[in-house]
C-alpha cells in the first residue's frame, strides 16, 4: 500500500449547506490545501477557498493590446503605408478609425478572456486525480464534494478522514494521485 | 439543522414562493438538481431521436443542398445570375445578411445583456438562443461574401502585407462591417463554448458509452467543478457579458452605417443605428420564440422554459416592435421635415411606387399584427405566440427588402431608374440558407446540451446554502 500515492481525502455531500459549513470548519481548523467541487458555482464559498482571480487583469492587457493594435495598424496603413486622398479629408481621420477600434478591442479582450480562464484552470485536463472515485462522477450533476489534499501540513490520512467524517459528509474516500 | 430527508425530496416539495408582481415561476415545480441534469442529458445521451428531429433535419437538409446547388452554379457563372443590377446592386443578398444578422442579435441580447441586468429567468434559454446567433451569423457572412462576385480572393478586404501593395480604407463602413461581423462571430461562439464546459462534463460523467466519454472528456477539457475554477469562469463570463453587450449594439450601428453614410434619399438618416438595432431584437426575439417553442412541446421542456419566458420574451418583442412603430413614423416626418424633394419623393416612391406592397405589407405585420401582444393571453399561449413571431420574421425581412429596393430603384436621376425583379437563384439561395441554418440547429438540438444545466440548477430552491435560490 505504501508505494501507492495518495492525493487527499474527500467527503462527499447532499446538500450545499452542509458542503459550506465543512468548508468553514476545514478553514477553521486550520487547513489551507483544501478545494470544494460543486454542480453549480456557489458564491459563498469563494471567500472559503484559496485561489486568487487574475481574469480581469489578463481581459484588461488584452483589450489594451486590441486598441494598441487597431490604432497602429490603422495609422500606419491610412496615414503612411497607403495615403488615400478620400475627399480631401486628412490622412489620420481618427473618429472614423474608431470602429475598428473598438471591434478589436473586443475582439482581443474576448479572446483573453477566453484562453486566459482555461490556463488559469489548467485545461486542458482531461484526467485528474480525484476522477478515479466512481461516486466523483455526481460531482457535476448533484452532489457536492471536499477535498483536503495530502500536500497540506496538517494532513494525515487517519485523522483528516475522520474529521471530515464529523461533519456530516456521507461519504470520505482517499484518493489516489494518478 | 434539521433533518427533512434528502435534498431532493426538499426540492420536490419546496412551496415557491410567490412574487405578487410576478406570479410565475421561472423553473416549474418538483424540479429537482437530479431531475434537470437527466431530463437534459438524456436527450443527447439516451433518449430516441424524435420524428420531429428527423422531419426538420431532413427538411433542413434538402434545402442545404439547394443551397450548395445555388452557391455552385454562382460562383461558376457570376451575380447575374440574380437579379442584381445598377441601380439596385444589394438586392437580396444585403437583405438576407441584414436579416440573418438582425436575428442573431437577441441571443446576444438574452445571454450578455440579461444577465449584466440579472434577469436570471434567461438561463434556461440562453444557450440555445446563443446557438442561434453563431447559425444566424454565419447564414448572415455567407451573403456579402457571395455578393462580391469573386469570392475565392474575399480575402483582398483584409489589411494584410501584399504585392499589390494596396490596403484597405479605414473610412470606409464597409471595412468596418468586416472587422464587426468576424468579431462578433467570434466572440459569440466563445461566449457559447466556456459557458457550455460545465454542461459538457456532466455530458461525460453521464455518458453510457466509452466513444460519447471520450468525445464529451475532450470537449470539456477536464471540468471538475472546483470551486476555484466556478470563480474564474463566473469572472470570464460576467467580463464577456459586458464586452459582448456593447458589442451587439454596435454590430447593427455599423450595418446600419453601410446604408445611412451613402447619401441616398431614405437611407441617409441619423435615425438608422437605433431603429436597425430594435428591429434586430425584435426579429430575434421571433426567431428565439419560433425555435424554442416546438423544442419545448416536443422534448418535454415547459418546466424549464416556462410560461414566464413566454411572457417576457412576448414583452420585449412588443417593446422593440413599438420602437420600430415610432422609427416607421418618424422617417416619412423627417423627409417632410427636411423640405427635400428626392427624401420626399422616396416617401412617395416607397408608399405608391412599384415596391408600395412592401413597404404596406411591414406596416401590417411589423406594426398591426404585433398589437397582439398587448394581450396576456397571447403571451402566454404556445401557438399565437408562435403565430405572431412567424409574422415579424417574415415582416422583418420584407421590411430589410423595402429599405434597400425602394431607396434604389429610384434616386435622383429618373433615367437610371430601374426595377428590381428577383430570380429563381435569388430565391434559392435565400431558402437555403434557411436549410443550412434548420440543418446547424438541428445538429446543436442532438448532440449538446440545448438548456443551460448547471446555470438552471442555480434557480433551484435549496441551492443557496442554508435556503432560497443561489441566483
Amino acid at each position: 500500500m505504501n508505494d501507492i500515492e495518495i492525493y487527499g481525502v474527500v467527503a462527499e455531500f447532499d446538500d450545499p449547506t452542509a458542503l459550506v459549513e465543512a468548508a468553514h470548519q476545514v478553514k477553521k481548523e486550520g487547513y489551507r490545501k483544501f478545494e470544494a467541487y460543486t454542480p453549480y458555482p456557489i458564491k459563498d464559498l469563494d471567500e472559503l477557498v484559496p485561489g486568487r482571480n487574475f481574469v480581469p487583469l489578463i481581459v484588461l492587457i488584452g483589450g489594451l493590446i486590441g486598441s494598441a493594435t487597431a490604432w497602429s495598424m490603422e495609422y500606419y496603413i491610412a496615414a503612411i503605408d497607403y495615403p488615400l486622398n478620400v475627399g480631401g479629408r486628412p490622412l489620420y481621420s481618427w473618429p472614423s478609425f474608431i470602429p475598428i477600434l473598438f471591434e478589436l478591442t473586443v475582439l482581443f479582450a474576448g479572446t483573453f478572456a477566453f484562453f486566459g480562464t482555461l490556463a488559469l484552470c489548467g485545461f486542458p485536463r482531461p484526467h485528474f486525480p480525484l476522477f478515479n472515485l466512481p461516486q466523483f462522477a455526481e460531482a457535476t450533476s448533484k452532489r457536492f464534494f471536499l477535498c483536503i489534499e495530502k500536500r497540506d501540513a496538517l494532513y494525515d490520512s487517519q485523522l483528516t478522514a475522520a474529521f471530515l467524517r464529523d461533519l456530516q459528509a456521507i461519504g470520505v474516500w482517499e484518493v489516489e494521485n494518478t | 439543522m434539521t433533518e427533512l430527508g434528502t435534498i431532493e425530496e426538499r426540492q420536490r416539495h419546496a412551496a415557491r414562493p410567490l412574487d405578487p408582481n410576478n406570479p410565475l415561476p421561472v423553473v416549474a415545480p418538483s424540479t429537482t438538481f437530479e431531475t434537470v441534469s437527466e431530463q437534459i442529458s438524456s436527450i443527447v445521451l439516451t433518449r430516441k431521436t424524435p420524428i420531429f428531429w428527423w422531419c426538420v433535419f431532413g427538411f433542413g437538409l434538402f434545402l442545404f443542398i439547394v443551397f450548395g446547388i445555388a452557391v455552385t452554379y454562382l460562383l461558376g457563372k457570376g451575380v447575374g445570375i440574380w437579379g442584381v443590377e445598377i441601380p439596385v446592386a444589394w438586392g437580396f443578398a444585403i437583405t438576407n445578411f441584414v436579416w440573418w444578422i438582425g436575428i442573431g442579435h437577441a441571443g446576444t441580447l438574452i445571454s450578455a445583456f440579461l444577465l449584466l441586468m440579472r434577469q436570471s429567468w434567461r438561463n434556461s434559454i440562453n444557450r440555445f438562443a446563443e446557438a442561434m446567433t453563431i447559425f444566424a451569423v454565419m447564414c448572415a457572412g455567407m451573403f456579402p461574401f457571395l455578393h462580391l462576385g469573386r469570392a475565392w480572393i474575399f480575402y483582398w478586404i483584409l489589411p494584410y502585407p501584399n504585392t499589390m501593395t494596396a490596403q484597405p480604407n479605414f473610412r470606409s463602413p464597409l471595412v468596418w462591417d468586416v472587422f464587426a461581423v468576424s468579431t462578433y462571430f467570434t466572440i459569440s461562439l466563445l461566449f457559447w463554448y466556456i459557458g457550455m464546459i460545465p454542461d459538457l462534463a456532466t455530458l461525460r460523467d453521464r455518458a453510457p458509452t466509452k466513444f460519447k466519454y471520450a468525445v464529451y472528456g475532450i470537449m470539456s477539457f477536464g471540468w471538475r467543478g472546483s470551486s476555484h475554477h466556478w470563480r474564474l469562469h463566473e469572472t470570464a463570463c460576467l467580463l464577456l457579458a459586458g464586452i459582448a453587450t456593447p458589442l451587439v449594439l454596435s454590430v447593427h450601428t455599423v450595418v446600419s452605417f453601410d446604408f445611412t453614410i451613402a447619401i441616398l434619399p431614405g437611407w441617409h438618416s441619423t435615425i438608422f443605428p437605433p431603429y436597425f438595432v430594435a428591429g434586430a431584437i425584435y426579429s430575434g426575439f421571433a426567431m428565439v420564440l419560433v425555435l424554442g417553442l416546438p423544442l419545448r412541446r416536443v422534448y418535454g421542456l415547459h418546466n424549464l422554459i416556462t410560461v414566464r419566458h413566454l411572457n417576457n420574451c412576448g414583452k420585449l418583442m412588443l417593446a422593440t416592435g413599438l420602437f420600430l412603430a415610432y422609427t416607421y413614423l418618424i422617417e416619412p416626418f423627417t423627409a417632410w421635415y427636411s423640405g427635400n424633394g428626392f427624401e420626399m419623393y422616396t416617401v412617395h416612391n416607397r408608399a405608391v411606387g412599384p415596391h408600395s406592397w412592401s413597404y404596406w405589407l411591414v406596416i401590417l405585420l411589423n406594426v398591426i399584427i404585433p398589437q397582439a401582444l398587448w394581450f396576456y393571453k397571447v403571451r402566454t399561449r404556445a401557438i399565437p405566440l408562435f403565430a405572431v413571431s412567424l409574422v415579424v420574421l417574415v415582416g422583418m425581412w420584407v421590411e430589410r427588402f423595402m429599405i434597400i429596393v425602394t431607396a434604389l430603384d429610384r434616386d435622383f436621376l429618373p433615367s437610371s431608374w430601374s426595377n428590381f425583379i428577383a430570380t429563381f437563384w435569388d430565391n434559392a439561395t435565400f431558402w437555403g440558407s434557411i436549410g443550412m441554418f434548420l440543418v446547424l440547429f438541428m445538429l446543436f438540438v442532438r448532440f449538446l446540451p440545448m438548456i443551460p444545466m448547471s446555470e438552471v440548477r442555480t434557480l433551484l430552491p435549496f441551492s443557496k446554502p442554508g435556503g432560497g435560490t443561489e441566483k
